[in-house]
């Protein structure tokens, strides 16, 4: 390992700025798209679920 | 319940390897498949990314030109090209869909393009952040930046065509021609640092040569790649398994699934 510190390895040689940013944003925009995913099936299962009650309902009053 | 149109054909007059294809093709039988596949996609994605960023970061020597900055390219080079991967696949299911009319098909189509914006966006974003450093600027209006924004406007007016029209099938249909007209954006991109003068340096790895770079950032930067792949097929699973959902809530197959699952979750 050729890192000194451990000060020395997030100072990333002077380049900090432009390394850390780099990742962070790969983290954070897939995390999002995760959220975001997981709510879109969430609503999606929800909807089914409402539109059976709805039918059910239909059925009885017919 | 509905007759299948596409299940019935297969089971009927299509030999048996395609009818099996077919079998897979529609939304009832991808649905829990792709359900099955998701967290095995997820772990592979971890153990490559955590492969990747131990290498990457820890292993990989310090470059001789750009010192440190370099290592943005383990982020930088799988978001890149994967934003051009998934537009072939991309446009790829549009074409089946537009061709075989498989419902499927536009379905992948729909589920793939916000994660191919996602990587184009980061594309974008690591190579400004990297252009800064090494060029002295966060942009440049050369060949390969531009095509490669390009690429992410296609993404944009994909997504953006099929949200403006209401009816799924033909949303489908107008998406797939955008889709498929856009391919030819693709090659543009890869050859665009051969075909002209720019900035951005020519490839680092190409399968005619060895690569240009020190193997242990090959590997860290392959191993990225395959971390940032899996992650792309479990996010389109993922979106595919709530646009069936979101497409199909009327059929009698939904039902019996939902309540499945319900069922499952209260065991």
């Amino acid at each position: 390992m050729h890192w000194n510190s451990v000060a020395e390895f997030f100072a990333m040689g002077g380049y900090a700025v432009y390394v850390w940013p780099s990742f962070g944003a790969c983290a954070l925009l897939m995390l999002v798209e995760t959220i975001q995913v997981k709510h879109r099936y969430q609503a999606a299962v929800e909807s089914c679920r409402r539109q059976f009650a709805t039918d059910q309902l239909d059925n009885k009053t017919l | 319940m509905k007759p299948h149109p596409e299940k019935s054909l297969s089971e009927n007059s299509a030999p048996r390897f395609s009818g099996r294809l077919f079998h897979y093709s529609s939304p009832q039988t991808f649905y829990p498949l792709a359900g099955k596949m998701i967290p095995f996609f997820w772990v592979a994605a971890a153990l490559f990314g955590i492969a990747g960023l131990w290498i990457g970061f820890f292993v990989a020597p310090t470059d001789a030109q750009q010192g440190e900055a370099y290592r943005i390219i383990f982020v930088h080079v799988p978001a890149s090209w994967m934003s051009m991967f998934i537009y072939l696949v991309m446009a790829a299911w549009a074409g089946i869909g537009l061709a075989l009319g498989t419902r499927l098909s536009g379905m992948m189509a729909q589920a793939l393009a916000p994660t191919g914006a996602l990587m184009a966006a980061l594309s974008l974003a690591t190579g400004s952040l990297w252009g800064r450093p090494m060029w002295g600027t966060w942009w440049i209006w050369d060949a390969r930046l531009t095509s490669e924004l390009i690429l992410f406007f296609l993404y944009v007016g994909f997504i953006a065509l099929q949200a403006a029209i209401d009816d799924p099938r033909r949303a489908d249909k107008a998406g797939a021609i955008l889709a498929l007209v856009g391919v030819v954006n693709v090659p543009i991109i890869y050859f665009s640092v051969i075909w002209w003068n720019t900035l951005h340096q020519g490839s680092s790895v190409s399968l005619t040569r060895s690569p240009s770079m020190a193997q242990t950032m090959l590997l860290g930067m392959l191993l990225m790649a395959l971390c940032f792949w899996m992650y792309a097929i479990a996010m389109a699973l993922m979106r595919v398994r709530a646009i069936i959902l979101e497409r199909e809530r009327h059929t009698e197959w939904v039902r019996a699934e939902i309540n499945l699952e319900k069922s499952n979750a209260l065991e």
